[in-house]
């Protein structure tokens, strides 16, 4: 999306219903670490197999910082550079573990009168749902 | 002693909780490594002109960043984010914690070069309950972000703070499939099953097949059968996921195919094998599977296109 001609969703074209391109993310190791270090979060369970262990969990899993990160890139991803996130509200399910796959999928669940959309999306790994919610933003006006 | 680490937490409630500056201020290198991470190519957090054309004065971080300014860091010493209350779980055996919910808010983004602050106060701490990760408390925090007075984001936050369990909490179930309901009239398809073929009721008279299977014919009426040997491909007419309720030894999630065989009757199975992109209309094989000493069952794999 570096190149600013691609066509994007505005205003005027964005429909109820229209469903944003698929987004597949290979969760390696080093995807888990990288994303944790770059927010900041130092938490050993992102980082350290043998401490997340004896925390209970069978392997290091993402950050929530970072699920974040790539709900907002999913939907810029479709809304251009144009586009403003004004809200994102998740639900966290299961982790997403090293050697899974994320597959993003979204839909847009309203056009509110003031132009701002909500996109309804999804995060799924094998384990199912990791990340379910809602991003609220402005899609760029032509 | 459970009902005193309840009480000490219930007590923050309401209190102003945490003040948090960042180290540094934002800037273009977080922003940078932060893209990288995520594969985020949005121009406007990279490229100055981009962030111009698209009404920015410089380029600004992505507004999902919005945690990552006040993080606590790796500095020796450094409290860890939400202070008094970790150190009351931990004390109470509560070690473990995951995030269930985020919710956030951006006024606006965040540029380059601000110095964001964070306050954080607990709103909520529930009642002991249990979770499929074991016992623990739900827990929600507000945060409120700055750059000097200016709020730039907002943020509710809640985790379940749980006491992992001794066992291994994602051991192998020890519990067996149950086992398939086998009358008179089915007996047959199990028994081709045990062999490795997929059986299919034959209707000695019209010809007609049918599965699951019953006494009659539902074209004829017949009551006369023979069973004939299907392929085994097929496509899928119909999935579902089951998650809930969690029944072992089911793997939550445990994905189940309706798949309409070549020979045109439908059989219900589980899917083995990646299950990330089922869809209708896919191609299958059946596999026989011997899942333990006494039950052989047919199960179906996605063939890649």
């Amino acid at each position: 999306m570096g190149d600013d001609s691609r066509t994007f969703p505005t205003r005027a074209s964005v429909q109820v219903g229209d469903e944003l391109p698929e987004l597949a993310i290979e969760l390696t190791r080093t995807l888990i670490v990288a994303t944790s270090i770059a927010s900041r979060d130092y938490q050993d369970v992102h980082h350290d197999p043998d401490l997340a262990k004896q925390k209970g969990s069978p392997d290091i899993f993402m950050n929530i910082l970072t699920t974040n990160g790539f709900v907002g890139r999913f939907v810029t991803d479709w809304a251009g550079p144009a586009a403003r996130i004004r809200a994102v509200n998740i639900r966290l399910g299961v982790p997403n573990y090293p050697g899974d796959r994320m597959l993003m999928t979204g839909r847009v669940e309203a056009v509110e009168p003031d132009g701002e959309v909500v996109v309804a999306v999804r995060g799924a790994n094998r384990l199912g749902d990791h990340v379910t919610g809602t991003v609220r933003l402005a899609l760029g006006a032509a | 002693m459970t009902e005193s680490y309840l009480e000490e937490l219930k007590k923050l409630v309401g209190v102003a909780g945490s003040e948090a500056v960042a180290h540094y201020p934002s800037s273009e290198a977080m922003i940078h490594h932060w893209c990288d991470a995520i594969g985020d190519a949005n121009p406007i957090y990279t490229d100055v002109g981009a962030a111009r054309r698209f009404g920015f004065d410089g380029v600004v971080a992505p507004p999902t960043m919005l945690q990552a300014w006040t993080m606590p860091g790796l500095k020796p010493g450094e409290p860890k984010p939400g202070g008094a209350m970790v150190e009351i779980f931990e004390k109470a055996g509560f070690t473990g914690v995951v995030a269930t919910n985020c919710e956030q808010e951006y006024p606006r983004y965040i540029g380059a070069g601000e110095r964001i602050s964070s306050s954080q106060s607990l709103e909520s701490v529930s009642d002991l309950k249990t979770t499929g990760l074991g016992e623990g408390h739900f827990v929600t925090q507000v945060w409120t972000y700055r750059s000097g007075d200016e709020v730039v984001g907002t943020m509710r936050f809640r985790m379940l703070f749980f006491r992992p369990r001794a066992s291994e909490p994602r051991a192998p179930s020890k519990a067996r499939r149950p086992r398939p309901a086998m009358t008179r009239d089915s007996e047959f398809f199990w028994q081709g099953v045990e062999q490795g073929k997929l059986l299919i009721q034959k209707c000695a008279d019209c010809g007609e097949l049918r599965h699951p299977p019953g006494p009659m014919c539902p074209q004829c009426q017949s009551l006369e059968w023979d069973a004939v040997e299907a392929a085994g491909g097929g496509t899928i007419y119909s999935f579902v996921r089951h998650h809930h309720p969690h029944i072992p030894p089911f793997e939550v999630g445990h994905p189940i195919v309706l798949v309409e065989l070549d020979e045109g009757v439908r059989i219900v199975a589980d899917l083995i094998g990646a299950s990330n992109n089922i869809a209708i209309g896919q191609r299958v094989q059946v596999e026989f599977t011997k899942v333990d000493d006494d039950l052989t069952l047919p199960q179906f794999r996605i063939l890649k296109a």
